[in-house]
């Protein structure tokens, strides 16, 4: 794992200089928000959708050993192989024996966030393997060497104009040009040729289906199967919190997956892959990475109901102040925070506290994770293994000082009242990390307590 | 200890008690007017929709919406006589070329505008996603309010692989401006024939 050199208060920072662009970027999310409220309100038993997907999802959690031998005997039986990975390592290495066995030095992926969890992409590029993204999103972050923001929206946080100067450098469109439709046809002209040429493609798996053995694999764009069914070796990657009991129960995740991402009343293509095209070897890599750990933590276990939809980011007031980058993890937003200390709690313990604990997150989960009382935990645990920033920890024990004693808390009340009434500068200044971005009050001439002291006397 | 072994049993150790599964069988659409509500739904995710009442009016819808200089290729016997009959046994890299093409959905659902098909109603896997325009004819009766009533007639389904298609290929990635055909068709047409 490579150093986080900021965390996500200085990356988030960087993010904020440019005021207009966090303006933007707030509303391009809040409007995708108001999208997926239009979708909910349209179908009357949303909230029954929500708590049957709960509950399959709890089902899952509970017999996953049962479904993943299920599973695996279904995917061997339709002539699929099946690979089992504890981490990235041995999942990249997976991929490359495949690919090496071939003699494939090209492959063609579509979106997968666990690939990118794995870094499978710069593992093979060490290996002189070329990789190419194959959605738009991640195939312009791809082009300008920086992780996706966004698990469903990968480039969200860029303008048209920068992804224009990206393309101008790197594809030789003409300068200046910006128009989204233009920049597309050009981007599918040139990803049609990376298809018909690809000899191996990797998809991510949405959903996979104990009971029959095939999985399913949802984009808008086509791209994987472009890849797919072009290719002669398929590989698929998952995470094993991936199955689903029985292929009816795609009933109701379909129809929460799309509504909940963009507001589309069903992703453009949910495509349901069981066995090989004759002639094409077909592989699946079963892939742990953390979530049988994640799955004997209690408190944190309903994380791995995620359906990867990207709501909580949408909505969340922090997400989309401070962009996608700013979590400096693969999975952004308030489910990323959760996620991520499971894998290294040093690297990502601040990512808890990047959230108001409003509560929203867990109010549009279309599989109604607990979000927000799940980030409230983690700085708990946090805090007790020792791994809060130290001005954290400082301020909550000087909290808890001034809490516990009545004469404590009038005499910093009074104090405090005097400093931001009489010298404001002493907090109003750049020292005061509360003080960035924000307005210090007027503070009251007096306390509560003094003017009840004063009133009850009356 | 192999990785499988390993893995299987950290989830065993780990895993809840026993949760049991719901009950689904509250959910399922209302069977009325699943056809306009199609047609509705379809036309809002950016599709075209006709309702027709024969294969003589789908042959002249075709050569009217259509460039029928370029390939058009359907996997439907009712067509045949108009246009190159797909091959189910050539390189899939063969159709890259293709224009339009036209075939029959196994189902499609008012509720989202998808179509249902298996591959075998594709011809080819391949053949939906690198047209540049799908077209696809969909019987009325073949029209289910949700999901659910869709999953209930596939059952177990005999097919190595199948998909829900609803609409255009398109994408948002841009700045979240709508741009259908991204890698996929540019355009899709649905004949639902009564």
């Amino acid at each position: 794992m490579e150093k986080v050199e900021k965390d996500h208060a200085a990356l988030a920072e960087e993010f904020i200089k440019d005021e207009e662009r966090v303006d933007w970027h707030d509303g391009a999310l809040w409007w995708i928000r108001q999208k997926r409220d239009m979708a909910a309100k349209n179908i009357p038993e949303w909230e029954a959708l929500r708590e049957a997907a709960s509950q399959i999802k709890n089902n899952v959690l509970s017999n996953l050993h049962d479904y993943l031998l299920e599973f695996e005997a279904n995917v061997t039986k339709n002539g699929i192989k099946v690979h089992w990975a504890a981490d990235a390592e041995e999942h990249n290495a997976i991929v490359y024996s495949i690919l090496k066995e071939k003699g494939i030095e090209q492959m063609v992926k579509s979106k997968s966030m666990l690939t990118e969890e794995c870094h499978l992409n710069e593992y093979l590029i060490e290996r002189g393997i070329d990789v190419i993204n194959s959605d738009l999103g991640e195939y312009i972050q791809q082009l300008d060497n920086e992780p996706p923001s966004h698990i469903v929206l990968p480039c969200i946080h860029k303008r048209k104009e920068e992804i224009g100067e990206i393309f101008h450098e790197h594809l030789g469109t003409e300068k200046g040009v910006s128009d989204p439709t233009t920049l597309t046809r050009f981007a599918r002209r040139h990803l049609r040729n990376v298809f018909v040429t690809r000899r191996a493609a990797l998809t991510g798996v949405n959903f996979a289906v104990a009971a029959t053995g095939e999985y399913v694999v949802c984009t808008n764009e086509g791209n994987a199967d472009m890849g797919a069914h072009l290719s002669e070796v398929q590989i698929a990657s998952m995470g094993i919190e991936k199955i689903i009991p029985q292929k009816k129960h795609l009933g109701i995740f379909l129809r929460l997956l799309a509504r909940s991402a963009t507001g589309q009343p069903i992703t453009i293509y949910s495509s349901h892959f069981k066995k090989p095209r004759e002639g094409q070897e077909m592989h699946l890599i079963l892939v742990d990475m953390g979530r049988s750990r994640q799955l004997g933590r209690p408190d944190f276990r309903d994380s791995l109901k995620c359906i990867r939809c990207g709501s909580c980011m949408n909505t969340c007031p922090v997400y989309r102040k401070s962009g996608g980058l700013s979590y400096h993890n693969t999975v952004a937003g308030p489910i990323g925070a959760i996620l991520a200390p499971n894998l290294d709690m040093r690297k990502h313990a601040d990512l808890p506290f990047a959230s108001t604990l409003c509560g929203s997150c867990s109010n549009v989960c279309p599989v109604k994770i607990n979000i927000h009382e799940q980030l409230y935990k983690w700085r708990q645990v946090i805090v007790q293994e020792g791994y809060a920033a130290n001005t954290k920890v400082l301020g909550i024990k000087a909290m808890a000082w001034t809490l516990s004693s009545p004469t404590s808390y009038s005499t910093i009340g009074k104090a405090g009242r005097w400093v931001l009434n009489n010298i404001p500068f002493a907090v109003n200044n750049k020292f005061n990390p509360w003080y960035r971005q924000r307005d210090m009050p007027d503070s009251p001439k007096e306390s509560f307590g003094e003017w009840y002291a004063k009133n009850e006397k009356k | 200890m192999s990785t499988r072994e390993r893995i299987l049993a950290d989830v065993l150790k780990n895993q809840p008690s026993a949760s049991p599964l719901p009950d689904m069988s509250a959910f399922k659409g209302k069977n009325q007017d699943v056809v306009a509500t199609y047609c509705e739904v379809f036309t809002g995710i950016g599709g075209k929709a006709f309702r027709v009442k024969s294969f003589a009016e789908i042959k002249h819808l075709i050569a009217e919406q259509f460039d029928t200089a370029q390939r058009i290729i359907t996997s439907l016997a009712e067509l045949s006589d108009s246009f190159e009959t797909l091959s189910t046994d050539v390189d899939p890299h063969t159709f890259d070329d293709v224009d339009v093409a036209v075939i029959e959905a196994e189902l499609a659902v008012a509720e989202n505008g998808a179509v249902w098909l298996p591959e075998q109603r594709m011809g080819q896997r391949i053949v939906p996603y690198i047209c540049q325009h799908l077209a696809v004819v969909i019987p009325t009766e073949r029209i289910v309010p949700t999901l659910h009533e869709a999953y209930a007639k596939i059952g177990e389904g005999d097919y190595g692989f199948a998909a829900f298609i609803g609409g255009p290929s398109k994408t948002a990635d841009i700045e979240q401006a709508l741009v259908l055909g991204a890698h996929g068709p540019i355009s899709m047409t649905v004949f639902v024939l009564e």
